[in-house]
C-alpha cells in the first residue's frame, strides 16, 4: 500500500471520528453562546446513543432511532435548563450530574431490557444508517488520485456525516445572520440588555439548550446507529469532553469548531493507525497522541496560542432586577 | 423566586435541606429500580444488609468510605475558595504514582510505619503538583479551572497507561501493573476494630488509612475555620473582590488551596494502592474522585458532614455490589445513577425546595419573625 493510500485511509477515518465531535461541539456552541455552560455533552450523547440503538433495534428503523435519540437528549437538556436557568443552580454541577445519570442509566436499562451485558442487540439492514455511495463512485475508483478522493473520501459515508458538515454553515448562518442568532449571542454576552429589549432571557436560553439537546441527539445516534451497529456501554468514552475542548479551541465559532473537530479526529485516527510514531530518534507513544487534544486545549486556555475568551455571561444565571 | 432567602438556623440549613434533597434523590432512584422491574424497598433492604450485615460488609463499606473522605475533602477545600476541582480523579490517579514510587523503592528497606509517612508525602506531593498547573493557569491567566482540571483528568489517564505498560511494568509481565509490594509496604488492617463488636472479618481491606482520613478531616477543619489561611480562603470564596480589597494575594490563595485540594486527592491513592491491592494497577481510582463531588455537596463542605456522607456512599458502593447478586437486573452501576441524582438534587437544585422548607419552618416556629414568611414564595 502506497503512502497515498495510507493518507486517504487516515483522512477517511478522520472524517468518521470527527463527525460525533462536530455534532456535540456545535451543540455546545448553541448552549454556551447563550450563556449556559454545558459539561453534560458527554452524558447527553451517551444517553442518545443508547436510546437511538434501543429504539432502532426494537422498531426496526434507523430514523425512529434517531428520533428517540433526539427526544432523550432534549429531555436531559431540559433537566439541565430547569436546574441552571429556572432554579439558577450551578451549571457545572448540573452538567456533572447529567453525565453520571446517563452513564448509570444506560447500563442499568440496557441490562434490564436486553440482557446482553449493557449492549443493545446488533443492528442490521434498515436498522442502521448505511453508507451512501455517490454516483460513479465505483467506476471512478481506478482513476489516480481524484478517483480515490472521490470514491473513498467523499463517497460512502452515512447520511449523518453529510448532515454534520451541512450543520456547520447552517449554524454559522443562524448565529450570525438571523435575528434569533443575534439575540442568542446577546443573551450570552449581556442578558440584561436582552431583557431590557423586552425579550425573555429564560425562554431564549431554553431554546438554546433545546438546540443543544437536538444536536447531541444526532451525535449519539451517529455513534450507535451509523458508525457502530449498536450500543456498547460507555461508548462515548470522553468524546463529549473532547468536543468541549474543541469548542474552546475553536473560540466558540462554528467553522473553527469544524476544523478543531477535524484536527482532533485526525489525531485520533493517527493514534489508531500507528501504534507508535517515530519522529527522528524519539518514539511518540500512542497515549501521547490520545492526550494531545487535551494538552492542546490547556495550552490554548493558558493563552499561549491566541486567547480563548468565553461568552461574557457564560456560567452565570440571570437574575432579573426587581 | 422573588423572595430573597431568609436566614434559617444552621440545623435547617445544614441538616434539613441536604436531608430533604437526599431523600428526593433516593425516591427518584427508587423509580428507576421500579422501572427495571424490581422492588425498591427490597433493594434498599438488601443494600443495608450488604453494607452492614456482616463484618466484611462493614469493612468494605468503611474501606470505600476512606476513599470518599479524601476526595470529598479535596472537593470541599476547593469549594471554600469558590473553585470547582473536578480533577480529583486525575489527582488521585497520579497520587498512586507517588505511593508506588515510595513503596517500590523502600518496601524492602523500611518497616510500614516509616513507609506510610513516606508514601503519604509522595502521594500528596504528586497530587498537589498535578493540581498546581490548573491552579496557576486559573490564577495567572484566567483559564477556567473546571475545564483545565477535566483536561488534566484525561492527561493523567493517558500518562498512567503509558507508565504502566512501559517503565513501571516488571520485566516479562503482561499485566499493566507494578510488581507486588513486599512486607515493608503492607499496611495493618483494622478488621479487629469491627471484630470488637462481635463480627467476623476475613478479607475486607479496611486499613489504617481510614484513621489517616479522619485525621485529615480534622486537619481540614482546623485549616478552614481556625487558621488565618483558612479565613483568607473563605473570604476568597465569598467574594473575590472583597478579598482583593482586603489585600489578600489572590494568586497565592488560589494556588495554595488547589494544591491542598490536590494533595488530599493524591492521598486517597494510599488506601487502594498500599492498603488493598499492594501494587499499582490501571484505573484503581474507579470514579472515587467524582464521588467526592457528591460527598462534598451532601456534606455541605464541612468535615463533620463529609464523614457521614462518605460512609453513606461507602454503603452504596458495598451494598450495591451485594444487590447485584440477588437482583440480576440491578448492577453496581445503579450507584452511578444515585450519585448523579444526589449531585443534581443536592447540588444544582439545592434551593428548589428551600422556599417550601422556609415557609414550613416559619409556620412551625409560630409565624413570621420577618417579612419573607408572609410574602408567598411564588413568582419565579
Amino acid at each position: 500500500m502506497g503512502a497515498f493510500d495510507t493518507i486517504i485511509l487516515i483522512l477517511d477515518s478522520t472524517i468518521r471520528l470527527a463527525v460525533p465531535l462536530m455534532f456535540a461541539c456545535l451543540a455546545g456552541l448553541y448552549s454556551e453562546r447563550a450563556g449556559v455552560f454545558d459539561i453534560g455533552l458527554e452524558g447527553k450523547m451517551l444517553a442518545a446513543a443508547f436510546a437511538g440503538a434501543a429504539a432502532a433495534s426494537v422498531m426496526g428503523s434507523a430514523w425512529l432511532g434517531l428520533g428517540a435519540a433526539i427526544v432523550v437528549s432534549v429531555a436531559l437538556a431540559l433537566v439541565h435548563g430547569f436546574a441552571s436557568i429556572t432554579h439558577r443552580g450551578n451549571q457545572i454541577v448540573s452538567g456533572v450530574a447529567i453525565n453520571f445519570i446517563a452513564a448509570g442509566a444506560t447500563i442499568i436499562l440496557g441490562q434490564a431490557w436486553f440482557r446482553q451485558g449493557g449492549r443493545t442487540p446488533a443492528l442490521t439492514g434498515d436498522e442502521r444508517f448505511l453508507p451512501i455511495n455517490f454516483p460513479f463512485a465505483e467506476a471512478l475508483r481506478d482513476v489516480p488520485i481524484i478517483g480515490q478522493i472521490y470514491s473513498e473520501l467523499l463517497s460512502g459515508h452515512s447520511i449523518l456525516v453529510y448532515l454534520a458538515f451541512l450543520t456547520v454553515p447552517f449554524t454559522w448562518w443562524v448565529l450570525f445572520r438571523t435575528r434569533c442568532g443575534l439575540r442568542l449571542r446577546a443573551v450570552g454576552e449581556n442578558p440584561g440588555a436582552v431583557d431590557t429589549a423586552g425579550i425573555s432571557v429564560t425562554w431564549l436560553r431554553y431554546r438554546a439548550v433545546i438546540c443543544c439537546g437536538i444536536l447531541c441527539g444526532f451525535a449519539g445516534a451517529y455513534l450507535s446507529v451509523a458508525q457502530n451497529a449498536g450500543f456498547v456501554k460507555d461508548m462515548t468514552a470522553g468524546k463529549g469532553f473532547i468536543a468541549l475542548a474543541a469548542l474552546i479551541f475553536a473560540k466558540w465559532k462554528p467553522v473553527n469548531a469544524m476544523l478543531a473537530c477535524l484536527l482532533f479526529g485526525f489525531l485520533d485516527a493517527v493514534a489508531i493507525r500507528f501504534a507508535g510514531i517515530r519522529l527522528g530518534v524519539v518514539e511518540v507513544p500512542p497515549q501521547f497522541m490520545q492526550a494531545l487534544p487535551y494538552i492542546l486545549t490547556v495550552v490554548l486556555l493558558a493563552g499561549f496560542i491566541g486567547k480563548a475568551i468565553p461568552p461574557k455571561a457564560g456560567g452565570q444565571a440571570y437574575v432579573k432586577e426587581r | 423566586m422573588a423572595v430573597p432567602y431568609a436566614k434559617l438556623p444552621a440545623w435547617v440549613d445544614y441538616g434539613v435541606i441536604p436531608l430533604v434533597n437526599l431523600i428526593i434523590a433516593f425516591l427518584v432512584a427508587g423509580l428507576v429500580v421500579l422501572l427495571v422491574g424490581e422492588n425498591p424497598l427490597r433493594a434498599a433492604a438488601l443494600l443495608i444488609q450488604g453494607a452492614f450485615g456482616t463484618g466484611d460488609g462493614i469493612g468494605y463499606t468503611l474501606y470505600y468510605a476512606t476513599n470518599f473522605i479524601f476526595t470529598g475533602l479535596c472537593v470541599a477545600v476547593a469549594f471554600h475558595c469558590g473553585l470547582f476541582n473536578i480533577g480529583g480523579e486525575g489527582q488521585a490517579y497520579v497520587g498512586g504514582l507517588g505511593v508506588a514510587v515510595a513503596c517500590l523503592t523502600f518496601d524492602s528497606v523500611f518497616p510500614w510505619w516509616i513507609n506510610l509517612p513516606l508514601a503519604t508525602i509522595c502521594a500528596a506531593m504528586v497530587g498537589a503538583a498535578w493540581a498546581f498547573i490548573p491552579a496557576y493557569l486559573q490564577a495567572k491567566r484566567g483559564s477556567h479551572i473546571v475545564i483545565t482540571t477535566i483536561m488534566f483528568n484525561f492527561i493523567a489517564a493517558s500518562l498512567m497507561v503509558w507508565l504502566l505498560v512501559g517503565i513501571l511494568k516488571p520485566e516479562g509481565s503482561m499485566a499493566p501493573e507494578t510488581r507486588n509490594f513486599v512486607e515493608g509496604a503492607h499496611l495493618p488492617k483494622l478488621g479487629f476494630m469491627i471484630e470488637l463488636f462481635g463480627y467476623r472479618v476475613r478479607n475486607a481491606p479496611f486499613n489504617i488509612t481510614f484513621l489517616l482520613a479522619l485525621l485529615s478531616a480534622f486537619a481540614v477543619w482546623v485549616l478552614i475555620w481556625r487558621t488565618r489561611l483558612g479565613y483568607e480562603i473563605r473570604t476568597m470564596g465569598h467574594s473575590a473582590s472583597a478579598a482583593k480589597y482586603a489585600g489578600i494575594n489572590q494568586t497565592k490563595i488560589i494556588v495554595i488551596t488547589m494544591m491542598i485540594s490536590g494533595a488530599l486527592a493524591g492521598m486517597m491513592a494510599l488506601n487502594p494502592v498500599m492498603g488493598a491491592q499492594e501494587r499499582l494497577q490501571l484505573d484503581f481510582v474507579t470514579g472515587a474522585g467524582f464521588v467526592g463531588i457528591a460527598v462534598a455537596l451532601i456534606g455541605r463542605s464541612h468535615p463533620a458532614g463529609i464523614i457521614p456522607a462518605a460512609i453513606l456512599f461507602g454503603m452504596l458502593y458495598q451494598g450495591g455490589a451485594e444487590i447485584a447478586f440477588e437482583m440480576p437486573r440491578i448492577s453496581r452501576d445503579m450507584i452511578v445513577i444515585i450519585q448523579g441524582l444526589v449531585i443534581l438534587f443536592a447540588g444544582a437544585l439545592e434551593h428548589m425546595f428551600r422556599p417550601q422548607i422556609q415557609q414550613a419552618y416559619f409556620i412551625l416556629t409560630g409565624g413570621g419573625r420577618s417579612a419573607p414568611a408572609e410574602t408567598p414564595a411564588a413568582g419565579e
